[in-house]
């Protein structure tokens, strides 16, 4: 720094030798600079060999790395997470991911919109399924108040466990954007807290549901029949039906099998707290997740056929009774059992306005 | 714009637990939570070998891609950070994940998980103020210059962070040294041909 101060006034007369001594002032610096960076290299490159060498664990190969992807652990393996049951490499993370986001989520959306554009067809072409008969005036007790108040329940719930799942799955491309995070957070929390409180609820009240049902609903020659003969939903065919017709019994072995795979893989998500591991929580959300999309692409189904596709389905639901020409149309065997219980629309609006239970003594309360 | 990676080098990680010691000091994770943790396979053999393993901050993040709520975001100097404002802890991101990374407090019945927690390369994460930050996702030295604080502390240096190309420059100089055959990547079928030894020799 001394140098470099006091030599500074020298180079202000543009001399020759003021000249000179620049030059040999920045080739002095260069040189300096250039030799401390080359040491500094010739340290670090011999320094470490050694230093390396000693410090080094014996060599990794390549047995152990794949010993690592293969997520075997062996009995020497340690974790120092003190709750870990994991493996060193999740590999099955990714193929879980790729089943989830390349298949499941996009052609559920597919499925579920296309019997959606599908049941807009059926309506816009075909239209309601009308009685053919004027009714009678004449009612037959279908549904139980206790059934139509399970019914309705588990609907509820379904409906509601759908439109969470699917908020879960596809909510982050639409309401995110729409709405902003502050709303966003509140949605998707609440989606996810309904969904893990009402799924078991729904779980329980499905399987009532479905022990309640299995009598009306055990496949019978003449279902295979109506099934052929697409329910008889086109044109002016007529098929025979039990109390549950082929599309019934379909629809509720349907529940039978994928709604309480559904409900099974739905307790091993909702309650982690039984050291089930990662790749179990995987295969449960892909079954999980194709089962309900399925289902709730079929569900649109039942829902048309039930309230806008066929004339007086609602109100059997609703009121619990139908009319002797809905009855004998939709459900001749059926009919054909309880024809002898009919009672007149009069006296069912007089006992629901006295508000004794409805129905002979008769008539099914399953 | 730098690419922020972890690098644990198995041939010095002497399975001190050092680094899961700073992480639980540096950012006062939550109770039963420990966003790092080291790993021995063949614990007393011969071949054994230990590794420090923490959130990797993937490129192509699978805990992103799946995540339901959308709350994970990649920062300019590629740190995969996540809101806890907007997690549900529906445990998505631990399915994916290849390193079992997230974690999840349980605080709640029926052993629900609470808000995610995993490291966050000491950078913190999306907060109104430094002391919310804090109080959620831990220190962010990035934002004070430093590195993280597991690997500042690594006694045998063994654990690494930096930049992509800093970490890959300092563990292919120590692999030069080592004198292996096929360069430290044993299982890159690319190894042979790339012939790492002969890059780093060129980069000095």
């Amino acid at each position: 720094m001394n140098l470099l101060t006091a030599q500074a006034p020298a180079a202000v007369p543009r001399s020759g030798k003021g000249l000179a001594l620049g030059i040999w002032r920045f080739i002095a610096v260069a040189l300096v600079l250039a030799l401390s960076l080359a040491f500094a290299q010739v340290a670090v490159a011999q320094a470490d060999p050694d230093r390396e060498m000693t410090t080094a664990a014996p060599g990794i190969t390549a047995d152990q790395w794949r010993q690592v992807r293969s997520g075997e652990t062996g009995p020497n393996y340690r974790d120092s997470r003190h709750d870990s049951n994991y493996n060193l490499i999740n590999s099955s993370g990714e193929t879980w991911r790729h089943i989830r986001n390349r298949w499941v989520s996009p052609f559920g959306l597919i499925a579920i919109g296309a019997t959606a554009a599908l049941i807009t067809l059926f309506y816009l072409i075909v239209g309601r399924k009308d009685l053919e008969a004027p009714r009678t005036g004449r009612l037959i007790l279908r549904w139980s108040l206790m059934m139509r108040a399970l019914h309705w329940t588990v609907a509820t719930l379904f409906l509601a466990l759908a439109l969470t799942g699917l908020n879960l799955l596809f909510g982050k491309f639409v309401f995110r954007t729409l709405f902003g995070d502050a709303v966003w957070a509140w949605m998707i929390a609440a989606s996810k807290l309904l969904h893990n409180y009402m799924g078991p609820i729904f779980g329980v009240l499905l399987v009532i549901m479905l022990v309640s049902l299995i009598k009306e609903n055990i496949p019978k020659w003449h279902d295979w029949e109506w099934i052929k003969k697409g329910g008889g939903m086109i044109g002016k065919k007529h098929v025979d039906a039990g109390f549950a017709n082929g599309g019934e019994k379909a629809w509720y072995w349907i529940l039978a099998s994928v709604g309480l795979l559904v409900v099974a893989s739905g307790f091993v998500l909702d309650f982690p707290n039984f050291d089930q591991s990662r790749d179990t929580m995987q295969w449960a959300n892909v079954i999980h997740a194709v089962g309900a999309l399925g289902i709730t692409a079929i569900s649109l189904g039942h829902i048309y056929i039930g309230t806008l596709g066929t004339e007086g389905a609602l109100e059997a639901m609703t009121t619990g009774y139908v009319d002797e020409t809905w009855a004998k149309e939709h459900h001749n065997l059926w009919y054909e059992e309880v024809k002898d219980q009919t009672i007149p629309e009069e006296e069912v609006a007089a006992r629901k306005s006295s508000g004794t239970s409805a129905g002979p003594s008769a008539t099914r309360t399953s | 714009m730098a690419q922020m990676k972890f690098m644990c080098d198995a041939e010095r990680c002497i399975e001190c637990n050092g680094c899961v010691t700073a992480c639980k000091n540096a950012n006062e994770v939550p109770w039963g939570i420990q966003r790092r943790r080291v790993v021995t396979l063949n614990d007393g053999e011969a071949s054994e070998m230990s590794i420090s393993v923490a959130c990797m901050h993937c490129d192509d993040a699978p805990c992103m891609a799946v995540c339901p709520t959308d709350c994970f975001h990649k920062t300019d100097d590629g740190i995969v950070l996540h809101d806890k404002d907007l997690c549900i802890g529906c445990g998505y991101c631990l399915y994916a994940c290849p390193f079992g990374a997230p974690q999840f407090p349980q605080t709640s019945a029926f052993g629900e998980r609470g808000k995610m927690d995993k490291c966050t390369f000491c950078a913190g994460g999306p907060a109104e103020s430094k002391e919310e930050e804090y109080e959620k996702y831990g220190a962010n030295r990035i934002a004070e210059g430093k590195l993280p604080l597991c690997a500042e502390m690594c006694s045998t240096k063994a654990l690494l962070a930096g930049d992509a190309q800093d970490v890959a420059d300092i563990f292919r100089q120590r692999v030069v040294q080592r004198g292996h055959k096929d360069g430290a990547w044993s299982n890159n079928p690319q190894a042979s041909t790339d012939n790492l030894a002969y890059d780093a020799a060129q980069k000095g």
